[in-house]
């Protein structure tokens, strides 16, 4: 079944272009419906450049973030997203929810809908937990990352970012190094890059690459130097630091002598290899600063704008069927 | 106690006949004249065969069990309060009567803890069929090493989960394709032969009878056959649905498929079928474990593992027969005849003398699995909405009709 939404809700929600209720994942996704939320994503980018950064077609909606775990970058950057839309944004963190008194997440979720947000964005630490969820509301969900399952909107704005430092990605060599067992990000992006086209590789020591990953259609390097060579692209992959202490690797220094990208490493990519990392940065240990601070080859900060971007025109095109949009 | 006579029955050689029953055991097979004032019941052609025992529920759940032609159940150790003494045990005996008759498995170790021996002698004289270290696996080799002489020198049959606790630590799922694409935690299928092998081992060493509750994976199963060839006191048992389901059953995050050990390979599935057809599986049972929306209705990995599958054990074993896997008479023996032998309980065949534990199967009646509609405790099937052949149209348990 089509993560991006169950697929009873396909061609009855949603325009033709777009004909998925939710936003849950990118499996499912059509090359050209990535594409679409990409192009629709492009006219953001130059409001949210310009002096007023305002539109106001999602005046009157409700837009909830129900984060279950922790977030600051991407609970801001969906909360800034809505609210540039026009939509009355209100964000649920789990500290101060009764999710914390035990209250289940089905519950949450019914409690939830029964105040009739237009759009629901949602974070867990369970993977399926937002599959979960998006199946007893009556809007739309934005999976802003569930588990280790999918990620699919940073999926997204990286690749705009690629797409736009590059102006492709179809035939590009993607490398996404690091600790790709425990990471959403990169299931995501593996899905995205690959239906666009990229040659996608997955780096990284083989306590943090999950079993029969080159299924999902990629190539698994676990000497770094041989994943990077001739690389257009180099997407770090932050590894938490309670992983770091003997679980999987032994230890930061050691795996930053492995792993780490430095600019002597990242020699081995193509002479214009970009630079990314889905943040937050543990410098010095996936990524030293020499790198993620190169304003030739890092596209990090691209990255967090192209996010807020990306978010409005999901944000926008989940909402065009019950705003009565033409066509939707 | 009044007599029965069920006549026109099948039985599952094929032949034709009728079974009498007298104060509570089997009077006579096949034809015999039917004594004045006998209750008769015409089975109008339909299969008479000897009542399902179930090796190895985790709750005690009569209407599932009669619905699905179970009338003996063995009882996992895995209760509220783990059966890790002699008074737990000997309530459990009582719980099921006068429908279903429980047979409880003694806890291996105090508190299902898997460090130190419960009470499994004074256990056994209480009434425990069996002994099992539960859901879980014992890692210490030394405790597992003194259990298997204990038990065996006391003349019970120990029962093992096979899953290497290390590996299956935090596993959800069984590695590969699915679990990476879902980002679920998984443990490689081998944690399952490296379970079976140290406990092969330590058979070797005390000769103790062991039969492990599910063996689902290909290199598992090779190590039992290879075990079985050498002669050790070996037995495996399987539920249906590791026969007919794979583990891309769980790619919706579907929780009614979240299973203890999890879902395999095709590859795995296929095994265990081959498995089943040359004998090397002994014991198909359900599993049973109902859970309701409280443990089910959670995100996949927060959700309880196991099914509700008393009532579907015999239904889906009936279509292993049509599907050529196994024939009808090797199907009981199965549910039924070897759980009985190996251990050493009443019923498991239509013998003269025998207990008169019988059920009578339309096995052609079509229906459809739905897990709002079970008879059972709670309705969390990996089946849900699966249309299937065969019903159990009456139960004789001890000579009653139910």
């Amino acid at each position: 079944m089509s993560a991006a939404s169950p697929s009873s809700a396909i061609d009855e929600m949603g325009g033709a272009i777009f004909p998925h209720r939710h936003l849950l994942g990118i499996a499912g996704l059509h090359p050209h419906e990535i594409t679409f939320l990409l192009d629709e994503a492009e006219q953001w980018i130059a409001l949210n450049r310009g002096k007023a950064k305002h539109d106001d077609r999602l005046a009157g909606l409700t837009q909830i973030n129900a984060f279950f775990e922790n977030s600051t970058r991407t609970l801001l950057s969906f909360e800034i997203a809505g609210k540039r839309l026009g939509m009355d944004v209100v964000n649920m963190a789990v500290a101060q929810s009764s999710v914390k008194k035990g209250e289940t997440l089905i519950d949450t979720a019914i409690t939830l809908n029964a105040m009739r947000p237009d759009v629901i964005v949602i974070r867990h630490e369970s993977s399926g937990a937002v599959h979960l969820i998006a199946d007893k509301v009556d809007c739309p969900v934005l999976n802003a990352g569930d588990g280790r399952h999918e990620h699919p909107t940073q999926a997204l704005l990286d690749a705009l970012t690629i797409r736009r430092r590059k102006g492709r990605i179809a035939g590009l060599t993607v490398a996404i190094c690091g600790d790709v067992l425990h990471s959403r990000v990169a299931r995501s992006n593996i899905l995205a890059l690959g239906t666009l086209g990229a040659d996608v590789r997955v780096v990284g020591p083989p306590t943090l690459l999950p079993a029969e990953i080159e299924r999902m259609g990629v190539t698994a390097f676990t000497d770094f130097d041989a994943g990077l060579e001739g690389a257009d692209v180099v997407m770090m992959l932050r590894l938490q630091r309670e992983r770091m202490a003997g679980g999987f690797v032994p230890s930061p220094r050691e795996y930053h002598a492995l792993y780490g990208l430095t600019p002597e490493r990242l020699q081995r990519a193509a002479p214009d290899a970009l630079v990314m990392h889905p943040g937050p940065m543990n410098r010095g240990v996936e990524i030293s600063s020499s790198v993620a601070d190169d304003l030739n080859r890092s596209a990090i900060p691209e990255q967090v704008e192209m996010g807020v971007a990306l978010r409005m025109a999901c944000l926008d095109v989940l909402t065009r069927r019950r705003r009565g949009v033409a066509g939707w | 106690m009044s007599d029965l006579a069920i006549l026109n029955g099948r039985f599952v050689d094929g032949s034709a006949g009728g079974l009498l029953i007298r104060d509570g055991h089997i009077a006579a097979v096949g034809t015999f004249d039917v004594p004045e004032g006998v209750e008769t019941i015409d089975a109008r052609g339909k299969l008479i065969a000897p009542a399902l025992i179930d090796v190895g529920a985790f709750a005690i759940d009569p209407a599932a069990c009669l619905a699905g032609g179970i009338t003996r159940v063995l009882l996992m150790p895995d209760q509220a309060q783990p059966l890790d003494s002699v008074a737990l045990i000997q309530r459990m005996v009582v719980a099921g009567k006068p429908d279903i008759w429980i047979h409880p498995l003694a806890a291996a170790t105090q508190g299902l803890a898997g460090t130190d021996l419960a009470e499994i002698g004074l256990m056994a004289r209480g009434g425990a069929a069996g002994v099992a270290t539960g859901r879980g696996w014992i890692g210490d080799s030394g405790v597992m090493h003194r259990l298997l002489g204990y038990a065996g020198a006391l003349g019970l049959v120990t029962i093992s989960h096979a899953e290497d606790g290390g590996l299956a630590a935090d596993a959800v799922a069984t590695q590969g394709e699915t679990a990476t694409r879902m980002g679920l935690s998984a443990a490689p299928a081998e944690a399952e032969a490296m379970a079976i092998a140290r406990d092969l081992a330590l058979v070797e060493i005390s000769g103790a009878p062991l039969h492990f509750r599910q063996v689902t994976t290909a290199k598992g199963l090779a190590l039992v056959r290879a075990a079985k060839a050498r002669g050790l006191p070996v037995t495996c048992g399987i539920t249906p649905a590791h026969l007919l389901l794979s583990d891309t059953a769980v790619s919706d995050f579907r929780t009614f498929a979240r299973l203890s050990p999890p879902l395999r390979s095709e590859d795995d599935r296929k095994a265990c079928l081959a498995a089943l057809a040359e004998g090397t599986i002994d014991i198909l049972c359900s599993a049973h474990d109902p859970r309701g929306p409280d443990a089910k209705r959670l995100p996949f990995a927060d959700a309880e593992p196991g099914m509700s599958g008393a009532g579907t054990l015999l239904t889906l074993g009936l279509g292993l027969v049509r599907d050529g896997t196994i024939g009808l008479a090797r199907l009981f023996d199965l549910v039924s005849g070897a759980p009985a032998r190996r251990f050493g309980l009443p019923g498991g065949a239509l013998e003269i003398g025998g207990e008169a534990d019988v059920i009578i199967v339309d096995e052609g009646a079509p229906w459809q699995i739905q897990s709002d509609r079970m008879a059972a405790i709670a309705g969390n099937t990996p089946f849900d909405g699966l249309p299937v052949q065969g019903k159990v149209v009456r139960v004789v348990k001890g000579g009653v009709l139910l």
